[in-house]
């Protein structure tokens, strides 16, 4: 059984649905992330796991158990929070000691544990300093500590990396996923930067307007996004809207005003006459001058409007004969040669049959 | 600098000069002539301990210090501790009658709220005029101020801190006791000390509630100057002044946050 069972929750706000009738089950040891734009309804779910707001409908179950009548002190479920919130008058120390003092630990063994974790998240050099003391980062590591010291059966994180800056961000990323690793503690991660919920998560839910869009492994999302929202919100990807014009149980035929026919993965009960979008990741888009895509069964004619050069990769956005831009990501693996193509190039693009997919309005 | 900027500049010190000026020169005549060996406030004599002497062997005087004393200290005791609690509400519930209810006594001319308590207590409570109904209206009048205080304290703070608390494990008493309260201590003691000072040196309101009985330090003074200033007056004075200094003194060593206004 799932360590953690949100069943049909709904939490309104006056006339606002925050939460529609969620459900989602989290396994033990598991990296959950709730990914959504702000105000879909992913930091009030965090909320009721902790015991800050109740569902007006639905139940929440930590191992079995309904939280319902459990307040927040009394969860075995603690929370990182996005400002941190350490206490201003304690010291790093005390700070992470809270926890392990509120549950009435005797005195050595908190002494114990508190130098345990401060080696864990690299801070015993801090112990005694104050948070105003400490830089972004080594805040952020302190809120770690205080939050796992006691072993919670949950440790949920509210945008923990938010007021990071990139760079931090990246190493922070990287510390988070150690930690969670070697604490072996379920972690319920709530974010809006898409990027991050990928490089963390075991399984992500991606929320849309306090409803859950789709639940799954971070490269099935970005692989198989189920709907148009999804598709949008993760990563980059090209649109083109298209109709059904064939469909088998091998492919699809989608027609494209303006442009012709594409060759697609196939659709389950995707009826002739669908409407939708066709949507490609601009890596799986090739570009060429001459002939050599020819052996693609989707290939179009198109110009070069715009090239960003970003070093790593080379972004090149074609528009073709029905206006559309579509967008080709090259990685520039010879150095110093990145622009193959210039604005205004006459080029062909091109993609495999099996690649990109159709989703239905 | 240019010389537009050095003018502003030297107007800037000669305003700032006569505010303290204003400020402190009446208050150090004051102490000045306390040492005044002579009876009249009017001219220098010489040097003498003599009216600290005399301030030492008035018994009236010195009964209406310890009256003022001991109503201050109730008072600011009791109207901290309700303070605090009514600040703590206004933040937490922001429910915009409590904080009127509690503001008003705050804004309310003196002279009023000093006619409205002696009616209150005489004719609803039947209470004999006398310390008690001082400490009660002194109490009345200081609740506001610390309550502003205390709010102001936690205005600025971030609630996720409370929050946390709660998360980590602490009841809501745990909560007060080992987060709220410490955060919040610098703005209660200047709030009790805004409460005391209120108190020793309020005249209007304990003119109006004090009855025939008790004497305060402010009515006792009122009362000699009526028929001439001695300097027993800025003896006495000097010395309420020293207190008040004493306290600020303290208050900066026990919350250093509060002067510095720091929040």
């Amino acid at each position: 059984m799932a360590q953690l069972e949100i069943r049909n929750v709904t939490r309104r706000f006056g006339d606002f649905v925050a939460v529609d009738n969620v459900s989602l089950s989290i396994e033990a040891g598991e990296f959950f992330t709730l990914l959504g734009p702000s105000g879909c309804g992913k930091t009030t779910i965090l909320r009721m796991i902790a015991g800050f707001d109740l569902p007006d409908a639905g139940q929440i179950l930590l191992d079995g158990k309904d939280l319902a009548d459990t307040p927040a002190e009394k969860r075995p479920v603690h929370t990182v929070f996005q400002s941190y919130a350490l206490f201003p008058h304690m010291t790093v120390a005390q700070n992470i000691a809270f926890p392990l003092r509120m549950a009435r630990r005797p005195a050595a063994e908190i002494a114990g544990m508190t130098r345990q974790i401060l080696e864990q998240v690299h801070l015993t050099d801090k112990a005694d300093a104050y948070p105003h003391e400490l830089s972004g980062g080594q805040k952020q590591r302190v809120a770690l500590a205080r939050g796992l010291v006691n072993r919670p059966r949950l440790l949920l994180l509210d945008e923990p990396l938010g007021a990071l800056d990139a760079k931090l961000r990246e190493e922070m990323q990287i510390d988070l996923i150690n930690l969670q690793r070697d604490v072996g503690i379920t972690f319920v991660f709530v974010t809006h930067a898409q990027v991050e919920a990928l490089a963390l998560s075991h399984r992500i839910a991606v929320m849309d307007q306090g409803r859950v869009a789709q639940v799954d492994e971070p490269a099935r999302l970005y692989g198989y996004p189920k709907t148009r929202f999804v598709a949008d919100f993760i990563g980059h990807i090209n649109q083109l809207e298209a109709q059904v014009v064939e469909s088998t149980h091998g492919h699809l035929r989608l027609a494209v005003a303006g442009l012709g026919e594409i060759i697609a993965p196939p659709l389950k009960d995707a009826a002739v006459g669908t409407k939708g979008v066709f949507a490609i990741r601009p890596e799986q888009v090739r570009i060429g001058v001459h002939g050599e895509l020819d052996e693609l069964k989707n290939h179009f004619a198109g110009v070069v409007h715009n090239l960003l050069y970003r070093g790593e990769v080379s972004i090149y956005q074609v528009e073709l004969a029905n206006g559309a831009v579509v967008e080709a990501l090259l990685p520039n693996s010879a150095p110093g040669k990145a622009e193959l193509f210039m604005a205004c190039d006459e080029v062909k693009l091109g993609w495999r049959h099996d690649a990109g997919m159709f989703l239905r309005d | 600098m240019d010389n537009a900027t050095m003018r502003r500049g030297r107007w800037l010190w000669a305003a700032a000069l006569a505010v303290y000026a204003f400020l402190y020169v009446p208050l150090a005549i004051v102490v000045a002539y306390s040492f005044n060996d002579s009876r009249l406030n009017a001219e220098w004599v010489g040097f003498t301990w003599h009216w600290y002497e005399v301030l030492l062997h008035d018994e009236a005087m010195l009964t209406a210090a310890g009256n003022s004393l001991l109503i201050a200290l109730v008072s600011s005791l009791v109207s901290t501790a309700l303070g605090t609690m009514a600040g703590i509400a206004m933040h937490r519930y922001k429910l915009k009658l409590l904080t009127f209810m509690v503001l008003t006594p705050v804004a309310m001319p003196e002279i009023l709220l000093g006619v409205s308590l002696l009616l209150f207590f005489i004719q609803v409570l039947n209470l004999t005029l006398g310390m008690l109904s001082i400490v009660l209206a002194h109490i009345t009048f200081s609740i506001g101020f610390v309550a502003v205080i205390v709010r102001a304290r936690l205005a600025g703070m971030d609630e996720s801190i409370f929050e946390a608390a709660r998360d980590l494990g602490a009841s809501p008493w745990e909560t007060f006791r080992y987060i709220t309260f410490p955060l919040i201590l610098p703005g209660v003691v200047a709030g009790g000390l805004m409460a005391f000072t209120l108190s020793i040196d309020d005249f209007v309101i304990t003119f109006f509630t004090a009855g025939v009985g008790v004497s305060t330090l402010p009515l006792h003074i009122y009362s000699m100057i009526k028929i001439a200033v001695t300097p027993e007056v800025n003896a006495v004075s000097t010395l309420l002044m020293l207190l008040t200094l004493t306290m600020i003194v303290l208050a900066a060593k026990f919350a250093p946050d509060v002067l510095k206004g720091k929040t």
